[in-house]
C-alpha cells in the first residue's frame, strides 16, 4: 500500500524559503500572493493490506523519524490507485 | 582525560576536533564509530561537526537515530559530559538530548565566519565555568541549519533554568549581521537540564592556531579540559 506524508513546517516557524518563493512571485507579478510555506512530501511502500495497521505504522514512523514535531506538522493519506 | 570523538559517515571535523583535544591533554581521544553500542567510560565524548548521512530527511536526524546515540544516552545518565558541535549540535537536538530545533539561517546562505560570543549567566557547567560572564569569544561558525528556534515557552524555561550558555554579540553598537544565522535571542548555544551537555553552532578546534586568526577556540577547549580534570 502506498502512502503519502505531507510534512509542513508549523504556524509561527519561520520559513525563509517560502519567504524567498513569495518574494519571487511578487516580483514575477503575482501581488496577490501574500504568504508562501513550503514543506515536503514522503511517499511510502508498506507491504500491508490492512489500512488501518498501515496508518497506525505510518504515524509511528513520523513520530520516530520522518517528522521533528517541534517545528513540522504532518498529514497521513493512503494513495488509492 | 579519557576522550573520544563520534565518527558518522559524512563527519568531517573529527579529525580537527581530535588535534584540538590532542594538543590540550596530549593524549589521542579514541574513535568512536556510529554503530558502536559499547564504549569505554569516558570523561568526555565530543560530536564534531560535518554533513552527517548528507544531511538527508533533516540535519542529524538520521545520525541521531544511530547505535551509538543509545551509548551516549547512557553516558550522559551516567552524569558524563557531552560536547556538540555545529552538525553535533543539531545530531544532540534530534536526538532529543536538547530541546529545541535548528532551522535554515535566516538569509537562506551558507554562512563561514567568525562570530564574537558572549559568555551567559547559567547554570554550573564543565563548558565555562572557568570563564568569566560577559566574556568574549571569537570562534568561527560554518553551517547552513544553525538558526536556533525554540517555542515560547520552551525559550522562557530554557531562561529560568539557566540553559542559554553562549550568544552571539555586536563587537560594536553599529554592527547588524553579528548573529550569523537570525537564532532566537542570539543563541549560539544551550545547555542539557543538568549543565553536561553543550550543543553550540560554533567550532572551537577552528580556533587553536595563530595561522586560524585567532586561539580562542583553544581557550574555550582549554578550559572545558581544566574543569573537567578538576
Amino acid at each position: 500500500m502506498k502512502i503519502i506524508v505531507n510534512v509542513s513546517l508549523k504556524e509561527g516557524v519561520l520559513d525563509p524559503e517560502g519567504q524567498a518563493i513569495k518574494s519571487s512571485l511578487n516580483n514575477l507579478g503575482f501581488e496577490h500572493c501574500s504568504d508562501v510555506r513550503t514543506g515536503k512530501q514522503i511517499i511510502l511502500n508498506l507491504d500491508q493490506n490492512c489500512e488501518t495497521e498501515v496508518l497506525k505504522q505510518a504515524k509511528k514512523m513520523c513520530e520516530v523519524l520522518l517528522v521533528n514535531t517541534v517545528i513540522e506538522n504532518y498529514e497521513i493519506n493512503i494513495l488509492k490507485d | 582525560m579519557r576522550s573520544g570523538v563520534v565518527i558518522f559517515p559524512g563527519s568531517n571535523c573529527d579529525r580537527d576536533m581530535i588535534v584540538a583535544i590532542r594538543k590540550i591533554t596530549g593524549k589521542t581521544p579514541i574513535k568512536i564509530w556510529y554503530k558502536e553500542y559499547d564504549i569505554p567510560n569516558l570523561d568526555l565524548i565530543v560530536i564534531p561537526g560535518g554533513f552527517t548521512f548528507g544531511d538527508y530527511l533533516r540535519c542529524g536526524a538520521l545520525a541521531a537515530r544511530s547505535p551509538v546515540i543509545t551509548s551516549i544516552k547512557n553516558h550522559i545518565s551516567r552524569g558524563g559530559t557531552v560536547l556538540g558541535v555545529c552538525n553535533g549540535f543539531q545530531i544532540l537536538i534530534e536526538a532529543k538530548i536538547l530541546p529545541g530545533s535548528l532551522i535554515r539561517n535566516k538569509k537562506l546562505l551558507f554562512t563561514c565566519r567568525e562570530t564574537t560570543l558572549e559568555v551567559q549567566s547559567c547554570i554550573e557547567n564543565p563548558f565555562l565555568s572557568g570563564l568569566k560572564i560577559g566574556e568574549c569569544l571569537k570562534i568561527p561558525v560554518a553551517h547552513n541549519e544553525g538558526n536556533y528556534f525554540a517555542p515560547e515557552d520552551l525559550l522562557k524555561q530554557l531562561k529560568e533554568e539557566g540553559r542559554i550558555a553562549l550568544k552571539y554579540i555586536k563587537q560594536n553598537v553599529n554592527e547588524k549581521n553579528y548573529n550569523p544565522n537570525g537564532s532566537t535571542e542570539d543563541i549560539a548555544g544551550i545547555l542539557s537540564k543538568n549543565g553536561k551537555v553543550l550543543g553550540m553552532m560554533p567550532h572551537p578546534e577552528r580556533a587553536i592556531n595563530c595561522l586560524h586568526g585567532g586561539t580562542d577556540g583553544l581557550k574555550f577547549l582549554t578550559n572545558c579540559v581544566e574543569q573537567i580534570i578538576g
